[in-house]
């Protein structure tokens, strides 16, 4: 079996794998159950991680093919016990309901934030565009994203009570 | 879902991945994985040995070849998207790699891949198609170049012999030349129900030369011919969506759950016009 070096979250980790595990399942097995196995038909998004600092569906990488890399998941986005802006923005704007696809929304919106720190509504949208979501209708996620989008950039915006957008 | 055991093996040449993949006749390369992994996982395809071509160096990147570009098989559609040269001489690749599923599948799918794999539904076939691109091959008895019109053999079937590589793509310089990539699809991340792939040429304001590719027309992408051959002369946006609707008349569309071929001839007749008229700058394009 092939030996492979992951780095997830910071943590090296050499393994020997079957060449047909699925990096998620790696993931998992690795004890990072924070990235959940979703649709497993490369649609849903769920699972979505950073490889190398780019978002990809990692039910739809073998983890061999991650050997040397550096993953990022869910588990790695929160830091000093401070939740990360788009976390604190999912919280504040409900941007989930039963929150299967949040751990992938997020990990999708960070890869986008990262790349376009001040995008419009539609960007958003087309950057989230391999994310699906069944309970929200997307609406506050988008809200989120540009919520959070702004708190990074340094413009801190006050969300009024009862809705408002930033 | 798991995928059947396999062998694998990552060269880091592009002989022995050549050597290796002639070695097993139900032997797989593996670019992006973002087709073949799918299929793996479905038990769809359950090749023996998968060859990663990830180590093998020089097959990804974008390089000024003269009258061409050439584009390594491992370059991924995200640096397609993005890639300067492409945008200055080809940029209806570009155009169409950024319509590919979702960010997250453009990070990992190669252009490569995506040519290999040859699915008539997907969105670059049509694109090289227009451009009049070579794949660069190789193979056990050495290297080949076969055109783009003579690569897509059938449904998921390509020139490719068993043992070869597609190593790189020539696309020639189509400087000046305007272009659009127009999809119609269901949802988001969808794949084309048709694709129009459009490229055309101007001189003294009228059109002196036009393609048109198209995608989910039959089981492999095809040219629309009288469609590229109404657009001579053409002054307007008028005379380029009635050339255009010739498009409906090419290929032979498949019905399936995205629609019939009666509507597939009609969206190619629609979408053509369309693509043509924006590449042409004769309509303006919709954010």
């Amino acid at each position: 079996m092939p030996d492979i070096r992951v780095t997830v979250d910071g943590v090296r980790y050499d393994d020997q794998v079957e060449a047909r595990r699925l990096l998620v399942h790696h993931l998992r097995r690795l004890g990072k159950v924070g990235t959940p196995v979703g649709c497993d038909t490369s649609n849903c998004g769920a699972c979505t991680v950073l490889m190398d600092g780019a978002s990809v569906k990692s039910c739809t990488v073998l983890a061999v093919q991650a050997d040397g890399s550096r993953i990022s998941t869910v588990e790695g986005m929160a830091a000093d016990g401070e939740w990360h802006p788009l976390q604190s923005a999912f919280h504040r704007r409900h941007a989930l309901q039963c929150g299967y696809c949040t751990p992938g929304m997020l990990m999708a919106a960070s890869d986008l934030l990262q790349d376009n720190p001040d995008p419009t509504e539609e960007e958003v949208r087309e950057g989230l565009e391999g994310n699906l979501c069944r309970c929200t209708g997307y609406a506050n996620i988008v809200a989120a994203v540009l919520d959070a989008a702004a708190e990074m950039r340094g413009a801190h915006t006050r969300t009024p009570v009862g809705g408002g957008t930033a | 879902m798991i995928p059947a055991p396999f062998a694998y093996l990552r060269p880091d040449s592009l002989g022995a991945a050549v050597a290796a993949l002639a070695a097993d006749e139900d032997a797989k390369a593996l670019a992006g994985g973002q087709s073949l992994v799918p299929l793996l996982r479905f038990r769809l395809a359950a090749p023996t040995t998968v060859v990663d071509l990830s180590g093998v160096d020089g097959l990804r990147g974008v390089a000024d070849d003269g009258d061409a570009l050439r584009i390594g098989a491992l370059t991924t559609h995200h640096e397609v998207v993005r890639d300067p040269l492409v945008a200055e001489h080809c940029a209806l690749l570009a155009m169409a790699a950024r319509t590919v599923a979702d960010p997250a599948v453009r990070h990992r799918g190669t252009l490569g891949g995506s040519l290999a794999h040859a699915d008539p539904a997907a969105d670059l076939p049509a694109a090289v198609l227009a451009l009049g691109a070579e794949m660069e091959v190789e193979g056990p008895d050495g290297a080949r170049t076969v055109p783009a019109s003579a690569f897509f053999a059938d449904y998921l079937t390509t020139a490719l012999e068993p043992g070869e590589v597609l190593a790189a793509v020539r696309v020639p310089k189509l400087t000046g030349w305007g272009f659009h990539y127009e999809k119609f699809s269901r949802t988001a991340q969808a794949w084309a129900v048709v694709g129009v792939a459009a490229a055309v040429r101007r001189e003294d304001g009228a059109v002196a030369e036009a393609r048109v590719g198209l995608a989910s027309m039959a089981p492999v992408p095809v040219r629309a011919g009288e469609a590229e051959r109404a657009c001579g002369g053409a002054a307007g946006a008028e005379d380029l969506r009635a050339a255009g609707a010739l498009a409906r008349e090419a290929g032979s569309p498949p019905s399936d759950l995205n629609g019939g071929a009666d509507y597939r001839r009609h969206l190619a007749g629609v979408l053509a016009g369309r693509a043509l008229a924006r590449a042409a700058g004769m309509e303006a394009v919709q954010a």
